[in-house]
Formats: C-alpha cells, structure tokens, sequence
C-alpha cells in the first residue's frame, strides 16, 4: 500500500476522491438525468414513454404557478425575517455573551436535535384554538371569538422560519464572530459613532454571513411541503406539496419531475440574480 | 443610554432564545400529558406512563430501529468516504479540484424534494436493479449527509499544522504509516463531530426518505403517517429522549476538543 501511493503521488487525491466522487456522481448527478428524462414522457400510470414532452413544462408552470408563487414568496418572507430576527441575537453572542458564547450558541442549534416533524407538530399545540397564545391574544382582542391561528398563511410562514432559523444564524455567527475587535476599536478612535461603525464596519464584514444565511435558508424553505401540509389548508399548497402528491398518491410521474426541474431552475435564477447583487466570489465562499 | 442599549440587546437576545426553546419545551412537555381523546394538544394532568410504555404505539419501536439502523450504517459509510474526499481537495493539487468542489457543493444547495424526487425517478425506471426500501434509502442517506461530511472535516483539515506528518515522513515512516500513526489520529475529533452531525441529519430527515422509502418506516415517515390520525403521547417521549442524548454528546464533544486543544497547547509548550 505504502509503496504503491509513494510510486504513484500523482494519482493520491484521485483514489482519495473516487469512492465518495462515485457515489454522489451514481446517486445525485445520474438521478438528475433521470428525472429529466422523466420530465420529457407522456402517457398513462404505469406506461410512459419518452416522447421529448415539453408540454410537460408549459402546463406544470401554467397549472401549479399559484403553488410556484407562494413557494418563493413564503420562502423570501421566512428568510428575510429570519435574518431579521437572528442578527441581533448572533450579534449579541459574538459581541456581548462572553464566556456564554457556546452555550448560546448551543440554544441555537437545539431546535434541530429535536425531529423536524416533531417540532413542526409542536407548533400545533402552541398555536392551538384552546392554547395560551389564542387565549391571550383573543383576551386583548387582537383576535376575534371564533378567530384562531392554526391553518393560517402566518402559521405556515411562522413554521418555515422556525424551522431554517438556524441555517440563518449559524453563517451569520461566523462571520461576526471572526471580525477583529480591533477594525471596531479604530473605527471609534476617529469619532464614528455606533451606529455610523456598526454600518460601515461590522455590517460590510458580515456580509458574507448574510449571503450564505440567505441561501442555506431560502432553499431549503422553498422546497418545504411540511410546514404548509401540516400547520396550513390546500389554500397555503406550496410547490413541494405538489410534488410529494403527484409522486406518491397520483403517480403522475412526468409532471412531478417537470415540476421539480422547475423549482431547480427557478432557484438556480434566482441564485444567478442573486449572485449579481452580491459578487459571485462570495457565494461560493 | 449605552447601558440602557446594552440590555435592551440581552433582553432581546433571551427573548429570541425563549422563542427557539419553546417548542421543545412543549414537546417535552406533553410528553408527560395524559391525554383523554386520541389528541395530544390540550394539557390535561401529569403521568410517567408515556414514558415507561414508550412503545405502546403500534409500530413505534420497529420504526426508531430502523431509524437508528439506518443512520448508524450510512454514517460510517458517508464518514469514511467525505473524509476521503476532504483529504484529497485540502492536501492535494491536481485537474478537476474545482469540479469536486462543485459535486459535493451541489447536493447541499438543491432542495430534498428534488434530491428525494430525482433519486426516486433512477428507482422507478431501474425496477430490475432497485425495490424500494432499507437498500434505497441507505443509498439516499449516505449521498446526502457525503457533503456534510466533507465540509466539516474540511474546515479542521485547512488549519491543520503539517509539521507533525513532516517530522513522521522524515524520521523514516511512508505515507500510509503517516496517514495512519499521525493524520488519522489528529482528525479523529473532527471525524467524530462530521459523524455525529451525519447521524443527527439521517435520524431527523423526513422529505428524500419518504419518498424512497417504499413500505419501510423510519420514525419520521412513521410520525408522518400517524400525524393524520392522532398522535400519541409516545412519540413525545421518543422525541425528548432523541433530543436529551445529541444535547448529552454535543455538550461531551464540546468539552473533549476543549481538552484535546489544551492537551496540544500544553504538549507544545
């Protein structure tokens, strides 16, 4: 063994590199091949034939556009407010918390040691009709008697955001927390005020936190049929849902796989646009 | 004013933590409820039996087997391989580096539904190679958590001091004697976090394995099922038990590399 890599150096990192490279080239790139040759059959449960159906796309987009929609916009909502609600909090940890540091940081990833589905399902004893949240907030009259929160548009965003919040923080954390104190230091010797280093210095910095919190978070979100089957209606349907239905219950296998090539290519634009707004050498990392 | 500004912050900070914990809080909490109808979303009283007949549920137990099962065989698997290929893009120039930075960057970026979705397709249309079950969702796992892999021993491998396997390489030892004497034992934490990190992602995934499942039952597809129905008590006890031990091994993880650190630091004064 010993000899042979030290004959054969130049061949190291492909042996290192071939088992695992395989795997994912057999199990994800050729898959991906199938379900483009999927997306392009025509006919009938279970005799499709591959017939270069492009009218696949059209009507999947024409038909499924209401789910299309309200996939990005639910996602885009998520992500922005989890971005919202988490840089305070990862700014307060990198900054302020000391020796606390870790065990924030540990309360941050905690929600993901507990099942998906479970703590989705939590939400449903949170935000209950007989629950304390619609008990108060009906007590200040926010809601109305019969008013609830269960199987609204809010709770299924709530529930994406709760979900991917951490994909959001933990980037976010990272490139706060690898900011040199001493950039803030010189910024309040030439008379910055807070505000003025804050925004001219740490926010720049954290960038690129920012950039992959976005992505690790509006992907996922995008895709996500959970939140919607469990904590929504038919009326909060998103693409996912579509998919996971038209897969498994109506064997509609061409349109499903048309679908989900769309979501790819809309998240792919998406990222594109993305990627020009922020300098693509920081998507990558 | 500062002051003032300075625990608005930590209030805010405990408030968004609040928020976080909350479901698990409640999760954990009914876990001991005793509900009366076939719903466990109104607190009625307090009981251990939840607890103690955890696998009263039809179903339940086979289910957390095949769970653990699972996840024990296609982490071993996906550590051994995301090792291999950290190893190769970290220490090693060579053609097409940039391309298995791509292969193993996209899994992580493409949504599971289409990762569960196109794996699913190369099944239907491979009857004769693939039966939907253990087998396909073992291939599913071990190709997802890959990435995961990779990253997390990436990151140690980058900053990594390399005088320890010149010092081996020039007192006489081949390179798979160093591998094995010097790089294999230095990595040996951040395999153990990749690893746990893989277990944690294929215990918990829900959307790829649903899909390719067939009639196997993880214990998210089973939770999955019974969440149309009514669910029971129990599966609050499976969850806060799950949550209890990766919470017991993050906090050792934690306190071991803090004491590895130390150890080195101290060995090198």
């Amino acid at each position: 063994m010993g000899n042979f890599l030290h004959r054969h150096r130049r061949l190291t990192p492909y042996l290192l590199l071939a088992p695992g490279v395989a795997w994912l080239a057999v199990f994800f790139l050729v898959p991906l091949a199938f379900l483009g040759y999927q997306s392009l059959q025509s006919g009938t449960f279970p005799n499709y034939e591959f017939t270069w159906e492009f009218a696949n796309f059209t009507e999947a987009i024409s038909d499924y556009r209401e789910q299309l929609f309200r996939s990005f916009l639910y996602a885009g909502i998520a992500t922005v407010v989890s971005l919202l609600l988490a840089y305070p909090l990862v700014y307060w940890i990198a900054f302020r918390a000391g020796p606390w540091r870790n065990l924030f940081l540990l309360f941050i990833v905690a929600p993901f040691f507990v099942t998906y589905l479970i703590r989705t399902l939590a939400w449903l004893n949170i935000l209950a009709d007989e629950g304390p949240v619609v008990g108060a907030l009906r007590g200040l009259h926010l809601l109305g008697p019969n008013e609830g929160l269960l199987y609204t548009t809010l709770a299924v965003v709530a529930g994406i955001t709760y979900n991917f919040f951490p994909f959001m923080a933990l980037p976010l954390y990272v490139s706060l927390e690898q900011i040199d104190a001493r950039l803030l230091e010189a910024a309040k010797d030439l008379y910055a005020s807070p505000v003025r280093a804050f925004l001219k210095v740490t926010l720049p910095l954290s960038a690129p936190g920012i950039v992959a919190g976005t992505l690790l978070t509006f992907i996922p979100a995008a895709g996500d049929f959970i939140n919607a089957e469990l904590l929504g209606t038919p009326k909060q349907q998103m693409i996912g849902n579509v998919i996971q239905a038209k897969f498994l219950e109506s064997l509609d296998y061409p349109t499903a796989a048309s679908l989900s090539f769309v979501l790819m290519a809309a998240i792919l634009v998406a990222l594109l646009v993305y990627a020009r707004a922020v300098g693509s050498e920081r998507l990558t990392g | 004013m500062t002051l003032l500004r300075r625990h608005a912050l930590t209030a805010y900070a405990l408030l968004v933590v609040g928020y976080l914990m909350l479901p698990i809080a409640v999760v954990i909490l009914f876990s001991f409820n005793d509900p009366v109808g076939r719903f466990n979303y109104v607190w009625q009283g307090f009981t251990l039996d939840n607890w103690v007949e955890w696998d009263a549920s039809l179903g339940l137990r086979d289910s957390v087997l095949v769970s653990l099962e699972l996840g024990l065989l296609a982490t071993l698997v996906a550590t051994a391989l995301g090792t291999l290929i950290a190893l190769a893009i970290v220490r090693h120039e060579f053609r097409g580096r940039a391309t298995a930075n791509l292969v193993v960057f996209l899994p992580m970026s493409t949504p599971e539904i289409v990762l569960g979705a196109s794996l699913l397709t190369l099944f239907l249309n491979l009857t004769s190679v693939f039966t939907l079950g253990f087998g396909t969702i073992f291939i599913a796992h071990v190709m997802f958590i890959i990435s995961f892999i990779v990253v997390t021993v990436k990151a140690r491998l980058i900053g990594f001091d390399r005088h320890l396997e010149e010092a081996a390489m020039d007192l006489g030892a081949n390179e798979w004697t160093t591998f094995r004497k010097v790089t294999l034992p230095l990595l040996a934490p951040a395999m153990l976090a990749a690893a746990l990190l893989g277990f944690a992602l294929s215990l918990d995934d829900f959307v790829i394995t649903y899909l390719n499942a067939g009639g196997e039952q993880t214990f998210p597809v089973y939770v999955w099922g019974i969440a149309r129905v009514a669910v029971p008590p129990q599966v609050n006890v499976v969850a806060s038990a799950i949550f209890l031990v990766a919470i017991t091994l993050a906090l050792g993880n934690a306190v071991w590399q803090i004491r590895t650190a130390r150890r080195q630091r101290q060995g090198a004064r």
